[in-house]
């Protein structure tokens, strides 16, 4: 352990700094820097030249003169002070309070960039959590140690859904429930509609709260989401919980992540984001999931928007590679005034599949799923050569789809912002719009199905 | 004593040493007192970069490195089968048990455990002449795969002792052998192999049987053969680890080596649970007992990402060597590239294209040869067929890896949003996809399942090829003002994408034996020949459309496999039916003159 203190800064370049003459520093090493202004700074070693060290600062290079600068290496690296007290309170990207209620007590120190969890480790993910929203519990089963994100766009109401599913969302078993919220980069104002909202949804404990809000520094929002996925961690994996994680904005994140790698010189890939996005996003998101061995559960509800809408756009299709599925919010519903605005073909929830129907759900869940995907791609279809034939060109069979389409859109995906909906009355509602369709377009559905369940 | 540098400096996974002069390229090295394993992958004079296969965190310059003597290898052996791996050849159990949940690091490079008892049943005799490839003895190693123990390439000589009948540990001497200079040496019953060496062979051969894959799209559609090499590309959501594990499950191989290349650490997870679970069709035994997973998930260290492919083909290289089908599939080859592309940046390479390397290309080429059907050493035949899925950003199929990828390959499975979107699965695009092998499984199909297997195929080609047509039609005017003729095609085609090209992944449908699948697309293209012969004579479409025994030919794959007699009852019915709408319709024609 080297806990000597440098005098004196190489250079400073953005929000690196080089230290010369280091010994004994290890590579990703936690650091502490005070300018002339008295104030302390936090940083990582990010590269390691023989006696060389550059130092990624989080909060800023601001004000520090090179050779009015202290520099101490710490000998571990970035951590977390951990205690079942942290339940309720707000941190700061590097785990500091910041919520004026003083330290953590009694706590223990973990690094935040946690551990691979071993594959053979882990459970495979089957428990429903009930959302009460008729789109996603139908549709896109939101499963317990899943990661699920909402890929939204700038305007549409991806924080009201977010809450929505953060408060409503209910584990068949116990009440040992506890959301973290993360937010990376966010205004003040979305900052504080999440606390009150969460904090008003009466479910037991308030939320545990880390905030790098947009005005912070920009490199704190890399520290932000592993802070908060170390406290997770502990909540579910050592203390039992059911975790639910909120984390927005992914995409001030990977921002963040560009401006560093560039201020390194690294040789850029895709609209100049760092080759290895997708590792690091991998690093976060992987952070989901249930163990074999351990009670808990850590389920991941990242939220991004995409730059100009683009779904192909490097963050929320690396983000895709990743996460079991995604939630995509379009535009166009919403301007129809369709609350959720779910883009349904565009979403997914990939770990489904394994958790619904009989014993989990209800037996006729994962062919009405398929059905309805089916049938409301082809709305889609029939929408389009509306479009250019005229409705009234349409025959008898597509109007049927018409008809469908709209009530689908009206009863089945909209529902009030309080709504709390159970799975057997989504999946009842999702039957009788489907008898607005003949039967011999209902292929996903095998006869025996529909005799139970088709009236009329 | 062993060769050693020290570090000089630490950028992630990549780190400068000095002091490697007496180093070889691609030498394993130990680094730091954590032992983290690397491998040399420059060397400039006494200096030298080495990739790491572990977090270096916590590394400091000063720190030791020390050469291991050998490249990255593999040990192979009894116990790998029903293993899973990371992706340096250690058993994720193994680790499990020595740092808990989450994965530690250092602790060196134990592979198969040596200290398992494996009952030896030797083949040859004191004073045999062996060459490589012979057979010394075999192991019961699962129910499923009997272990054959052969002398490795490069050896040859007599027989001075070999075990006796019993069981032994993985530290056991095999056999005690002389060559031809009088040396004598002893053959350890594990042995290694440098994973980035291909295993020789006596003799490649051309694909001329298919793999079975149980999938209709592809063994009806776009067939592969044993020995073959395929990439599945799609963008996500499009199903390609779905795709990967169907195959996985179902096709007729006798070892499935699967590598989880940068993917989801919970498909890992599904694999180990559900394979135990499922009985393969063709000898009823876990599915487990025939399989090695090789796992790298996405957040493992990215050095070992580049290595798990290596390692994965060796080993399937290994199960060839002894007569085997090996199926190899590779989830994802995308991510494979992105660690040479991220290795790559950190060492300062000039890049190509997007960021990757300029050896991209010589890589993947590399990688798919060391598929495909050979004579092994030992005279026997064995194949390794190789499917890789790629990850086009954007599902954009013309960036770099999907596109060098298909300079390689020779059977393409296209994945598409949009039949993803309709959750038709697997999303295989009929129309972008291709399969070169086609023409040369036709034969063996038209001998162990029907003659007609070709004509029936192309009938149902033809189908789809003019509904592509009639479908641009549809999009601009409607169904309703198209010419029954043409409105046949698209009933026909649309009874093909749903009864046919569509399969389930669960239930009985996730399997569907070559002679379900001949037996559907037979009945279908009989349907619409018979159909076009109706409305060719002025029979309206309508009437053939509302036919029950019509609507009945989308679910023919409802039908199980053990029960194919039903498709003649069906099709007596059918054929009646049609008959009947004919014969009244005509008449009514008739009539009204």
């Amino acid at each position: 352990m080297s806990l000597a203190e440098y005098r004196g800064l190489e250079s400073i370049e953005g929000p690196l700094i080089v230290v010369d003459g280091v010994k004994g520093v290890g590579y990703d090493e936690a650091v502490e820097i005070v300018g002339p202004d008295g104030n302390l700074r936090r940083g990582r070693v990010v590269l390691i030249e023989e006696n060389r060290a550059v130092v990624q600062v989080f909060s800023g290079t601001a004000a520090l003169v090179p050779d009015r600068s202290r520099v101490r290496f710490l000998g571990r690296h970035l951590e977390m002070t951990l205690s079942p007290s942290i339940l309720g309170r707000t941190f700061d990207g590097l785990g500091e309070p910041r919520d004026g209620c003083g330290a953590v007590l009694g706590g223990f120190r973990r690094d935040i960039n946690g551990q691979p969890i071993n594959p053979m480790a882990r459970a495979y993910p089957r428990d429903f959590i009930h959302t009460g929203l008729s789109v996603v519990d139908t549709l896109m089963t939101l499963i317990r140690g899943q990661k699920l994100p909402i890929f939204s766009s700038n305007g549409l109401p991806h924080n009201r859904l977010a809450v929505q599913i953060a408060s409503q969302s209910r584990i068949t078993s116990g009440d040992n429930f506890a959301v973290v919220f993360v937010g990376i980069g966010i205004r003040n104002d979305d900052a504080a509609y999440f606390i009150e909202a969460l904090r008003d949804s009466g479910k037991g404990r308030p939320p545990v709260v880390f905030l790098n809000l947009a005005s912070d520094p920009v490199i704190e929002r890399l520290a932000v989401p592993r802070t908060a996925l170390t406290a997770a961690e502990y909540l579910a994996f050592d203390l039992g919980y059911h975790v639910l994680v909120v984390m927005t904005d992914m995409t001030n994140y990977c921002e963040a992540l560009r401006e560093l790698a560039v201020a390194r010189g690294e040789v850029p890939s895709r609209k100049g984001y760092p080759g290895y996005l997708y590792s690091d996003l991998a690093s976060l998101y992987e952070r989901a999931g249930v163990l074999r061995d351990r009670p808990g559960s850590l389920t991941q509800l990242p939220i991004l928007t995409m730059p100009n809408d683009d779904i192909t756009h490097p963050i929320p299709d690396l983000t895709g590679f990743i996460t079991e599925g995604q939630i995509v919010l379009s535009r166009e519903q919403y301007a129809q005034g369709v609350y959720p605005p779910v883009d349904i073909p565009a979403s997914l929830s990939r770990l489904m599949k394994d958790s619904i129907g009989k014993g989990f759900t209800r037996e006729d869940h994962p062919d009405l799923a398929g059905q309805l995907f089916s049938s409301y791609s082809k709305v889609q279809e029939v929408r389009a050569l509306a479009g250019v034939v005229g409705e009234d060109e349409l025959g008898a069979v597509e109007k049927g789809y018409l008809k469908f389409g709209q009530a689908f859109e009206k009863r089945f995906l909209s529902q009030g912002e309080r709504e709390d909906r159970e799975i057997g009355v989504s999946l009842d509602l999702a039957w009788e719009l489907l008898s607005l369709l003949p039967r011999s377009e209902l292929t996903r559905l095998p006869s025996s199905l529909v005799k139970a369940h088709l009236k009329g | 004593m062993k060769k050693q540098g020290r570090v000089i400096s630490i950028n992630g996974p990549v780190i400068r040493a000095k002091g490697l002069s007496a180093f070889a390229m691609r030498e394993m090295v130990e680094v730091g007192s954590l032992r983290l394993l690397g491998e040399v992958i420059r060397l400039e004079g006494d200096e030298g970069i080495l990739q790491v296969f572990e977090e270096t965190q916590g590394l400091q310059p000063g720190e030791l490195v020390v050469g291991l003597g050998e490249p990255l290898s593999v040990t192979l052996g009894p116990g790998l089968v029903g293993a899973i791996l990371d992706g340096i050849g250690r058993p994720l159990g193994s680790l499990l048990q020595k740092t808990g949940d989450f994965l530690g690091r250092g602790g060196g490079l134990e592979q198969l455990d040596a200290k398992r008892n494996w009952e030896i049943f030797p083949q040859v005799q004191k004073g045999d002449i062996v060459t490589a490839g012979t057979l010394l003895a075999t192991v019961k190693e699962t129910p499923l795969v009997e272990h054959r123990l052969l002398l490795p390439p490069g050896m040859e000589g007599e027989i001075l002792e070999i075990l006796p009948q019993g069981f032994h540990d993985g530290e056991s001497a095999l056999a005690r052998l002389r060559d031809g200079f009088g040396r004598e040496m002893e053959l350890p019953l594990l042995h290694r192999w440098p994973v980035r060496t291909a295993r020789p062979v006596r003799q490649r051969l051309r694909p001329e049987e298919p793999l079975l894959t149980g999938q209709r799209v592809i063994d009806g559609y776009f067939p592969i053969a044993r020995g073959g090499v395929a990439a599945i590309p799609g963008g996500f959501g499009t199903g390609k680890t779905v795709t990967q594990h169907q195959l996985a499950k179902w096709s007729d191989s006798k070892i499935v080596v699967y590598i989880g290349c940068g993917e989801r650490g919970n498909e890992m997870t599904q694999v180990l649970e559900e394979f135990p679970a499922l009985v393969d069709p063709a000898t009823g035994h876990p599915l487990m007992e025939r399989t090695i997973l090789i796992a790298n998930t996405s957040n493992m260290p990215v050095a070992a990402r580049e290595a798990s492919i290596y390692t994965g083909l060796t080993i399937a290289e290994y199960f060839r060597d002894m007569g085997y089908d090996v199926a190899l599939m590779a989830d994802s080859t995308s991510r494979w590239a992105e660690a040479l592309r991220e290795i790559s940046g950190r060492l300062e390479e000039i890049p190509a294209e997007e960021g990757f390397p300029a050896y991209l290309p010589s890589r993947l080429a590399e990688f798919y040869e060391r598929a495909g059907r050979v004579t092994t050493l030992g005279g026997e035949r064995g194949s390794v067929t190789l499917i890789g899925a790629v990850s086009p950003p954007g599902g954009d199929f013309t960036e770099p890896v999907t596109r060098h990828t298909k300079r390689f390959i020779r059977c393409f499975w296209a994945l598409e949003r949009e039949l993803a979107s309709a959750r038709h699965y697997p999303a295989i695009s009929w129309t972008t996809s291709y399969s070169e092998y086609a023409a040369e499984v036709r034969p063996w199909f038209e001998t162990h399942v029907d003659p007609h297997w070709g004509t029936v195929q192309d009938a149902l080609r033809r189908i789809l090829a003019e509904d592509e047509q009639v479908q641009q039609v549809i999009q601009l005017v409607g169904e309703d003002v198209l010419p029954d003729e043409q409105r046949l095609v698209a009933l026909a085609a649309s009874i093909i994408k749903i009864g046919f090209l569509q399969q389930g992944a669960f239930g009985p449908d996730a399997y569907c034996p070559p002679e379900k699948t001949f037996a559907i697309m037979e009945l279908i293209v009989h349907f619409y020949e018979r159909a076009h012969d109706l409305v060719a004579k002025g029979v309206p479409l309508r009437l053939i459309k509302e036919a029950q025994e019509v609507e009945a030919l989308y679910r023919l794959r409802e039908i199980e496999s053990d029960n194919l007699q039903a498709f003649e009852g069906i099709r007596r019915r059918l054929e009646s039916r049609l008959e009947r709408i004919g014969a009244e319709r005509l008449a009514e024609g008739r009539s009204q003159r």
